[in-house]
C-alpha cells in the first residue's frame, strides 16, 4: 500500500501531523514516511518519534515561494510512492495544499479537525458554511491532499525505530525574492491551550479594557478577542482572535463580552465547556449559546463585575 | 495591463438558519464573498496608481450577472462571466480550471486577485490551483502590493512572520481579509455599472472538458448539537455566584 507523507514547516505542527497520520496509517495499513526540508534540527526531532524521515537538503527551495515548496513536495511524493500527502493548515501550509494538489492532480481539503478511516476511505471533519455545520467529507481521487487545522491532534509522543536518509530531487532558482523577514511581537500566549478566557468584542470600548483584564487576571485567565478587534482596532495581535480564521478553542470557561456571535466567531468557541456571554442587545445570537446569558450594558456592569472580584 | 480579481458569488451567511441541524439555503440571497471584496478594493487601488484595467472575473450560475454589478460598481473596468449551471456550487479543483481557462484567453495579464479564502468554504485553494494551472508565481496572505513598473512588492502576513518579498509580473496573489476597507460605491457609480462591458462566456467557449466525477464527496454537514443550559442572569453579583456555583471562583 501507497505511502502516507506529512510535511511542516513547523515543527511543532509536523508533530501533531505525525500522530494523524499515524490514525491513518493503522486504518489503511500503509505506512508513515516524514519529510523535512533544509531543516536537520527538525529531520531529528522526527526521527526521535519513531518517523521513518527524508531529508531533502536543496537550497534552490525557496520556503517563501509556494511553487518552488510544491515543487519538492511533489517530487518527493513520486519517489516515496506516497498516495496521500498531509499538510498543516497554517497559512503556509494552506497555500501550499491547493498548489500540491493541482500538481499532483488530487483532490484536497483543508482546515480538516478529525480523521476516520471507514471502509478503506479516509473520512475527514471540517467546518463547512462558514462552520454553522460541520462537514464529514472524503476525497475520491487516488491522490489526496489533506491540510489539518492545527492543535487538532496532540503531538506524537517520543518513540524508537525512527531513521533519517537524504532525498535527492531537483529544484529550480525561485523568482520569489524574500527582501525581508520580520517576526511578529511575541505575544506568547496561546489562547487556544488556555483554560480560561475572557473574550471581548467589538462591543467594548478601549478605555474598559483594562476591566476586562483584571477580571481574566484574577480567575487565571487569559484575554482574547473577536477578529475586528484585532484586524480593525489592533487593540490586539491576531493570534489572539477565536474563531474560523483565528483559534480554535476549548477553554473550561469562556467569558464573552460584546460580541455578536456570528458563526465565524462561535465556531472557535463552541466546544467551551462553559460560556457566559454579557450582551446588551436581548438578540444577539451569543446568548442563544450560552449557558449563563446576561443583557447588559458593558460600561455599566464591568465595573460592577471587576469590583466583585477584588 | 489589466488586474483580474476572481470573486466568488456565496449565498449571505447572515440569512442562513439551522433547521433540524441543516442550513435553510432557500431564500436566501447571494452576494460577493466577504474577502474577495479586499481583493477588489486592493485590485481598484493598485489600477489608480497603475493606470491599467481591473476585470473582475467569476463562474457560476445566471445569478453572477446580478452579484457582479456591485464589483462593476465598486470600480472593476470589465466583467468576464463564465455561465452555466453546471458552474454553481462546484468544488475547487473544476472552478479553478474554469478561472485558469478565463484568464488564458485575456491578453496581458499583470495581476491576478483572490481573497485569501471564500466566506462560505474557507478552504483558500482556488488562488492556489489557478497559479499552478498558469504557471504562475504566487503570494498569499498578501496585505500590501505595491507596483514599481514590471516589479511587485508584496507584504505577506504569516501567524508569526511578515514577509516582504518582491516578483516579476505576472503575478497570482491572495489577498488577506480585513486588510483594506472596501469602499461603497456611489449612486451614479451603481447607476453606471450596468454600462460597462461584461463578457458573457459559456463552457463551451473555454478550452477545458469539465469531468462530472466529484473528486471531494459531502457524507453529511449538520449544525453540531448545542446543549448549553441558557440561563438567563440579571446582575453582576448573580454572574459571580454561577462562576462561584461551578468552582471558577472559591467558594
Ligand atoms: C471568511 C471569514 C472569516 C472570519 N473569521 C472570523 C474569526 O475567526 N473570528 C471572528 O471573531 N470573526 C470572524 N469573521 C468576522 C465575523 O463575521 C464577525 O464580523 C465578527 O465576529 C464580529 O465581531 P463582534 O461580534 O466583536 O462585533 P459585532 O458584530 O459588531 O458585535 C458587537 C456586539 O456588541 C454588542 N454591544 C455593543 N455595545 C455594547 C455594550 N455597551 N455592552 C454590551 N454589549 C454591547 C452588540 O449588541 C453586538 O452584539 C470572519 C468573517 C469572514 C467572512
Amino acid at each position: 500500500m501507497a505511502a502516507i507523507l506529512i510535511y511542516s514547516e513547523k515543527s511543532s505542527l509536523a508533530l501533531e501531523l505525525l500522530t494523524a497520520a499515524g490514525i491513518l496509517a493503522q486504518g489503511c495499513s500503509s505506512e508513515v514516511k516524514g519529510l523535512c526540508l533544509n531543516n536537520d534540527e527538525q529531520a531529528a526531532e522526527m526521527a526521535s518519534k519513531g518517523t521513518a524521515t527524508f531529508h531533502i537538503k536543496n537550497e534552490n527551495i525557496n520556503p517563501a515561494d509556494t511553487a518552488s515548496v510544491a515543487a519538492a513536495l511533489e517530487q518527493a511524493a513520486e519517489k516515496l510512492d506516497a498516495s496521500i500527502v498531509i499538510l498543516a493548515s497554517n497559512r503556509r501550509g494552506k497555500e501550499l495544499a491547493g498548489r500540491l494538489a493541482q500538481k499532483l492532480q488530487a483532490g484536497c481539503l483543508t482546515d480538516v479537525t478529525g480523521l476516520a478511516v471507514v471502509d478503506g476511505k479516509v473520512q475527514c471533519r471540517r467546518n463547512a458554511l462558514s462552520g454553522s455545520v460541520i462537514a464529514t467529507q472524503q476525497i475520491e481521487s487516488k491522490r489526496q491532499v489533506i491540510a489539518l487545522a492545527p492543535r487538532s491532534f496532540e503531538a506524537a509522543p517520543a518513540k524508537e525505530g525512527g531513521s533519517i536518509q537524504d532525498l535527492e530531487i531537483t529544484a529550480a532558482a525561485s523568482p520569489l525574492k524574500v527582501i525581508a523577514g520580520r517576526p511578529k511581537t511575541g505575544d506568547t500566549v496561546d489562547i487556544g491551550a488556555a483554560e480560561i478566557l475572557v473574550i471581548v468584542g467589538q462591543g467594548m470600548e478601549e478605555e474598559d479594557l483594562h476591566w476586562a483584564e483584571s477580571i481574566a487576571k484574577s480567575l487565571g485567565g487569559e484575554i482574547a478577542c473577536s477578529k475586528p478587534v484585532a484586524t480593525d482596532r489592533k487593540w490586539f495581535p491576531e493570534d489572539r482572535i477565536v474563531g474560523l480564521s483565528g483559534k480554535i478553542c476549548k477553554p473550561r470557561l469562556a467569558i464573552i463580552m460584546g460580541v455578536s456571535g456570528q458563526v465565524q466567531f462561535t465556531v472557535g468557541i463552541r466546544d467551551a465547556d462553559t460560556i457566559m456571554a454579557v450582551n446588551k442587545d436581548e438578540n444577539a445570537s451569543i446568548l442563544q449559546m450560552a449557558d449563563y446569558a446576561m443583557v447588559a450594558d458593558l460600561k455599566e456592569v464591568l465595573p460592577e463585575l471587576a469590583k466583585s472580584f477584588g | 495591463m489589466n488586474i483580474v480579481v476572481a470573486i466568488k458569488q456565496v449565498p449571505d451567511i447572515q440569512q442562513i438558519r439551522i433547521r433540524n441541524r441543516e442550513p435553510v439555503l432557500e431564500g436566501v440571497s447571494y452576494t460577493i464573498g466577504k474577502i474577495d471584496k479586499n481583493a477588489l478594493e486592493a485590485g481598484v487601488q493598485l489600477k489608480e496608481s497603475s493606470q491599467s484595467n481591473v476585470i473582475v472575473l467569476s463562474a457560476g450560475n445566471e445569478e453572477i450577472e446580478e452579484t457582479v454589478k456591485e464589483a462593476l460598481a465598486i470600480g472593476a473596468d470589465e466583467a468576464c462571466l463564465v455561465i452555466d449551471d453546471k458552474l454553481n456550487d462546484l468544488e475547487s479543483e473544476k472552478i479553478a480550471g474554469v478561472l485558469a481557462a478565463a484568464v488564458k484567453k485575456m491578453d496581458d495579464v499583470g495581476i491576478l486577485l483572490f481573497g485569501e479564502g471564500s466566506s462560505d468554504n474557507y478552504s483558500g485553494q482556488v488562488s492556489s490551483r489557478v497559479a499552478e494551472l498558469l504557471g504562475l508565481p504566487q503570494v498569499g496572505y498578501a496585505s500590501s502590493i505595491l507596483l514599481e513598473g514590471q516589479t511587485a512588492k508584496i507584504t505577506r502576513q504569516l501567524e508569526d512572520e511578515e514577509e516582504l518579498l518582491e516578483v516579476q509580473l505576472p503575478v497570482a496573489v491572495s489577498i488577506l481579509g480585513d486588510s483594506n476597507e472596501p469602499r461603497i460605491p456611489s449612486v451614479t457609480q451603481i447607476l453606471k455599472a450596468g454600462r460597462k462591458p461584461q463578457e458573457i462566456l459559456g463552457l463551451g467557449d473555454l478550452d477545458i472538458e469539465l469531468s462530472g466525477e466529484k473528486t471531494v464527496m459531502t457524507l453529511s454537514a449538520l449544525a453540531p448539537e448545542t446543549d448549553r443550559k441558557r440561563i438567563f442572569l440579571n446582575s453582576a453579583g448573580e454572574l459571580v455566584a454561577a462562576l462561584q456555583a461551578n468552582g471558577f471562583i472559591g467558594r
